[in-house]
């Protein structure tokens, strides 16, 4: 049952051919004989719950397409009554008052939630090895790391243990586990998915999207989540199209750019190799393809590092051991409350992050760093701006190297290094996607997509027409 | 630029952190191989380049005002460290 | 040394909107603790912002009336910093780019007319409050005021006294209840003043090291606390010590003012555009929409008075000090044939006296303005003296009833009869023949005595004029 995509547990559950509380029951008995600590908090209880009035809203037929489909939900998203911990310390007794509005447009769709996902604390980390409750493994091999930071939710569909999960990606945070995990993940342009109750990282360049196996699930997927809040400033009031529209058109004729940066020094060849394959597949199904340039793509990791630790450092202000989270023991005065709660509460990376942001907004430095930064990033997005005039789709690699030895990397730098392909889409708030596209030593290899704004219906199209012609997607990790 | 430790407790404080002596020592290495990595912003020449705050083009949406809460104080203190008749509490600040 | 003392102020506006700055919850005074803090504004993680309008339209409302330039595009900001009250670890507020920039007022002391420079008006959340007296080893917070609309309305250092600081914060103080975007309540912290004060050598340019005072909650501390500081300022630097750049906290009941160097220690706020924000946009639309609702201005609203009722500068002045004051003249003087000098001087006599002994606020007041009105009509056509009309005036205070009731009841109506004054005159003349005489042999005075027993004799009811002119033509 577990090897269905969503697409074909959502027919089955039409025809009857199973009840949501039989597949939740299956999905929740996976997770627990799992050895991948994909998961902070399994809600078996909740989720049997809202099976079984899925299961209602199905045999009265009042049900939508997703109703009873369950779901691994990143531990980023604040769940009523449920612990959203975001990875850290400093919220493991966090019971969220209030939903998030991805979950609440989740619950009313009829979704079943399986539990939390694990992820980098705060969303901070491309290995997931900044959590607070361990690191994720690898399905496809248990050394390695599954990316980050949505790292619980991509392990989590790669080895099967959910139809589908949520994620969010701020530097990369979608596609490079999924990616990394041989999974189907989209970022969608910012603004599309509302942000409110999803406990931010960096806010301008935060957002929310579905991971699945394939294009056509996501396009199920994003169909539930995007759409305009008016309780978030940022998100679009720009209709929402029906995903699964377009997915069948032809891409006969798609021009599709390949940035010369995102092909040079510390791309590994395994991965260059399986790239330049599925190239050719487009171009064998009437896709042209053109050399391209953005000339400031490298500048996007230092302008990533300062904007997300600037935005970050203030964000994470209000953990303060005040209001909710963790509070030192026995502290002596409020000086005291507030050190020994934040220090001991956040994680080493959290910590340098804040640091980071603090320094680059102090009197003195504004200039140089937050400024100059968002100067530079507004250089980026013209970048593609200019590539958009000529090519309707930009591709290249996801990561540069497969998934690492888990422990392998441990200067910070090097890891930042890693993003470097997937920053330059939250920088200029594009939309984006990585879709599995072969092995390299046995490892998943993923294609990026990049489009124009709001072109997410283009970028499922074409990934939807890839995946008709291969089956990478299919591939899962020997055991599962 | 490259800051020093005394530098680096001065920003921990002001992100209210706490560091230990081997800590702040660990915490002044890596930020200032961060911030070597981030340096390369200062070859770019922006000048005259407007600032990018937001990745869309849109302005501030505005709300009615209207009252639409009503009183969740219960839910909300019941995951408080410490309350006191419906206050939160902190150790004493001193003004 | 002759030192001259600069003053700016900065005074924070709480917008008495329904809702607060960037949530829905309730901004009602006085309500139980944190019953009015919703997710947003406890800073719950993930929780965002989303602007009021009303907000917007109330900044723009001060900008128009002192004549600044409203910025149709501004930013709002992050100021970081940590206290217990500020939930999220950072103010939202504006640094560069403020909703109201640079404008004027004019305010006037001891008769002279002097121009202030209001340099910016800015929009920002009021923080919640700590309570510090509630337990021993507690500090207690109380967030229901985080989130309330604060607009900060920063002066040029113009100011050159405690006078003239008292008559500008006077001068915003009524203006923003005239506009209607404030309740005004300085008890309450709706309005609330600090103000900069540094002292230089007479003649200087350059301006000296300042402190800022805060905690002022009334115009009378305004000024005591301002003189406090320019004496301590002057024993210092006569003594050749130096200001040191400080806040210090106003001690009402101790008047003194004391340094806040806890919460001074390198402030250093981080400012940086809100990312939870977009760019307010304000449109033409809205622009002159705001245009048309703005109500007449005080300063208007004086010189039409004084060109249309004919009243003079000051009591224009005073009518129009108050929005509340204005409202009860412009109702008592609607009212048709009303003598609107008359009118204005029991206004502003009687009526205010008596308000101010009882402390009443004069939209509390027992007597409506329609009623004043016909105290004054019944003054106008001679039914009752303006003598009596005080007694008349006592017995409506008191709930008596109308003025036509109390005369009526009283028996208070003026002998208007001639016939009936003229037999009074005959006996009295009849009864003082050597008042007579003295009248007669060119003592003109002496008039005064026989109105006096007239009077008298009428119980106050006859009219004065009348009663002189009977007498002059019986006595000669």
């Amino acid at each position: 049952m577990h090897t269905k995509t969503l697409t074909q547990l959502v027919d089955g559950l039409a025809k009857k051919e199973f009840s949501s509380t039989e597949i939740t029951q299956h999905f929740i008995n996976r997770i627990k004989s799992s050895k991948l600590n994909a998961f902070i908090t399994v809600t078996e209880d909740l989720a049997l719950e809202q099976a079984r009035v899925a299961d209602d809203r199905i045999a009265n037929n009042d049900n939508g397409v997703l109703t009873g489909v369950p779901y691994a939900h990143k531990d980023i998203f604040c769940t009523k009554g449920v612990k959203t911990s975001a990875g850290s310390k400093m919220l493991d007794n966090f019971i969220a008052p209030y939903d998030s509005t991805v979950s609440h447009k989740l619950n009313t769709a009829g979704t079943v939630m399986l539990g939390k996902s694990n992820m980098d604390e705060f969303a901070m980390g491309s290995s997931n090895e900044n959590s607070y409750y361990g690191s994720v493994k690898n399905p496809w091999n248990l050394n390695k790391i599954p990316g980050g930071s949505s790292g619980g939710s991509a392990a989590s569909v790669a080895a099967r243990l959910s139809p589908f999960a949520t994620g969010t990606d701020t530097g990369g945070s979608i596609r490079q586990p999924s990616s990394l995990c041989g999974i189907t993940g989209l970022k969608p342009t910012y603004g599309r998915v509302s942000r409110y109750g999803m406990i931010a990282y960096a806010s301008s360049l935060d957002q929310a999207g579905p991971m699945t196996q394939t294009a056509e699930d996501a396009a199920l997927v994003l169909n539930v989540m995007a759409g305009f809040d008016s309780k978030d400033s940022t998100s679009s009031d720009k209709n929402v199209e029906d995903y699964t529209a377009k997915l069948e058109d032809s891409i006969k004729g798609l021009k599709i750019g390949l940035p010369k940066e995102f092909f040079s020094e510390g791309l590994d060849d395994g991965v260059a190799e399986n790239i330049m394959h599925a190239i050719k597949e487009f171009e064998s199904m009437g896709a042209s393809v053109k050399e391209i340039s953005l000339p400031n793509s490298s500048y996007a990791i230092p302008t990533y590092y300062i904007v997300a630790p600037c935005e970050c450092s203030s964000n994470l202000s209000r953990m303060d051991g005040v209001r909710y989270g963790y509070r030192c023991e026995d502290p002596k005065d409020l000086e005291d409350l507030y050190l020994r709660s934040r220090s001991e509460g956040f994680g080493k990376e959290v910590q340098r992050r804040i640091m980071i942001g603090a320094y680059a907004l102090s009197a003195g430095y504004y200039d140089a760093y937050y400024l100059k930064a968002q100067k530079v990033r507004h250089l980026i997005s013209d970048d593609f701006k200019r590539a958009f005039k000529d090519v309707d789709v930009v591709m290249g690699p996801v990561s540069p190297t497969t998934a690492f030895d888990l422990g392998s990397v441990k200067d910070p730098v090097s890891m930042y290094l890693a993003d470097i392909y997937t920053l330059s889409a939250n920088l200029a708030g594009l939309p984006g996607m990585s879709i599995p596209a072969g092995f390299s030593n046995n490892l998943p290899v993923g294609l990026q997509l990049i489009g124009n704004y709001w072109s997410e219906s283009i970028l499922l199209n074409i990934a939807h027409k890839f995946q008709q012609q291969t089956d990478w997607h299919n591939k899962a990790p020997k055991e599962y | 630029m490259s800051l020093n430790e005394e530098k680096v407790s001065q920003i921990a404080y002001l992100a209210r952190l706490k560091l230990s002596d081997e800590e702040l020592e660990i915490n002044t290495n890596e930020l200032n191989n961060i911030l070597q990595l981030v340096e390369q912003l200062q070859e770019i020449e922006a000048e005259g380049v407007e600032p990018m705050a937001h990745p869309l083009h849109m302005s501030q949406r505005l709300r009615v005002d209207e009252v639409k809460e009503k009183d969740d104080s219960n839910n909300f203190q019941s995951i408080a460290p410490k309350t006191g008749n419906g206050h939160y509490l902190v150790p004493t600040v001193i003004d | 040394m002759n030192w001259e003392t600069v003053i700016g102020l900065e005074i924070h506006a709480q917008l008495n909107t329904k809702s607060k700055i960037f949530s829905s919850a309730s901004t009602e005074y006085g309500a139980k603790p944190n019953s009015q803090a919703c997710a947003v504004d406890l800073g719950l993680p993930g929780v965002l912002p989303v602007l009021n309008k009303e907000v917007v339209s109330k900044a723009i409302k001060f900008g128009l009336a002192v004549k600044a330039k409203i910025n149709q595009r501004n930013i709002f900001d992050r100021k970081n910093y940590f206290y217990p009250d500020l939930p999220k670890g950072y103010q939202i507020s504006q640094l560069d780019w403020p909703i109201v920039g640079e404008g004027q007022i004019e305010i006037s002391v001891d008769n002279n007319t002097k121009v202030i420079g209001v340099t910016r008006a800015h929009l920002e959340e009021d923080a919640g409050k700590s309570i510090h007296d509630l337990y021993d080893e507690y500090t207690a917070v109380d967030l229901n005021r985080a989130g309330t609309p604060l607009l900060e309305i920063v002066s040029e250092p113009d100011m050159r006294s405690a006078k003239e600081a008292v008559s500008y914060a006077k001068k915003i103080h009524e203006l923003v209840q005239y506009l209607d975007i404030c309740d005004g309540n300085m008890q309450e912290g709706s309005f609330r003043c600090d103000a900069n004060v540094s002292i230089r050598p007479a003649g200087d340019n350059k301006l000296g090291t300042r402190a800022e005072l805060k905690n002022i909650n009334s115009f009378k501390f305004l000024e005591r606390a301002i003189n406090l500081e320019v004496d301590r300022q002057q024993d210092i630097l006569e003594d050749g010590g130096e200001i040191v750049q400080e806040t210090r906290l106003y001690d009402s009941i101790k008047n003194e003012t004391r340094s806040m160097r806890s919460k001074e220690e390198a402030n250093d706020y981080r400012y940086f555009p809100d990312p939870d924000l977009l760019p307010v946009e304000i449109s033409d639309e809205l622009m002159s929409q705001i245009m048309t609702e703005l109500p007449e201005l005080p300063s208007e609203k004086k010189a039409r008075y004084i060109s249309e009722f004919e009243l003079s500068e000051y009591d224009a002045g005073v009518l129009t000090s108050q929005k509340s004051l204005a409202d009860y003249f412009e109702k008592a003087v609607s009212i048709s044939n009303t003598n609107v000098k008359l009118c204005a001087n029991w206004i502003m006599g009687d009526l205010l006296a008596a308000l101010n002994k009882e402390q009443v606020d004069i939209t509390n007041s027992p007597i409506c303005a329609e009623d004043l009105s016909l105290l004054v009509s019944r003054i106008d056509d001679d039914t009752i003296s303006g003598k009596i009309a005080k007694d008349v005036f006592k017995s409506m205070w008191n709930g008596e009833g109308s003025a036509d009731e109390v005369i009526k009841e009283k028996g208070l109506k003026q002998i208007t009869d001639s016939s009936e004054i003229e037999s009074i005159i005959d006996s009295i003349i009849a009864a003082n023949a050597p008042q007579v005489e003295q009248f007669k042999s060119g003592n003109e005075k002496i008039i005064g005595f026989f109105v006096g027993q007239a009077m008298k004799a009428t119980g106050g009811k006859a009219n004065p004029k009348q009663v002189n002119e009977l007498l002059r033509k019986k006595l000669t």
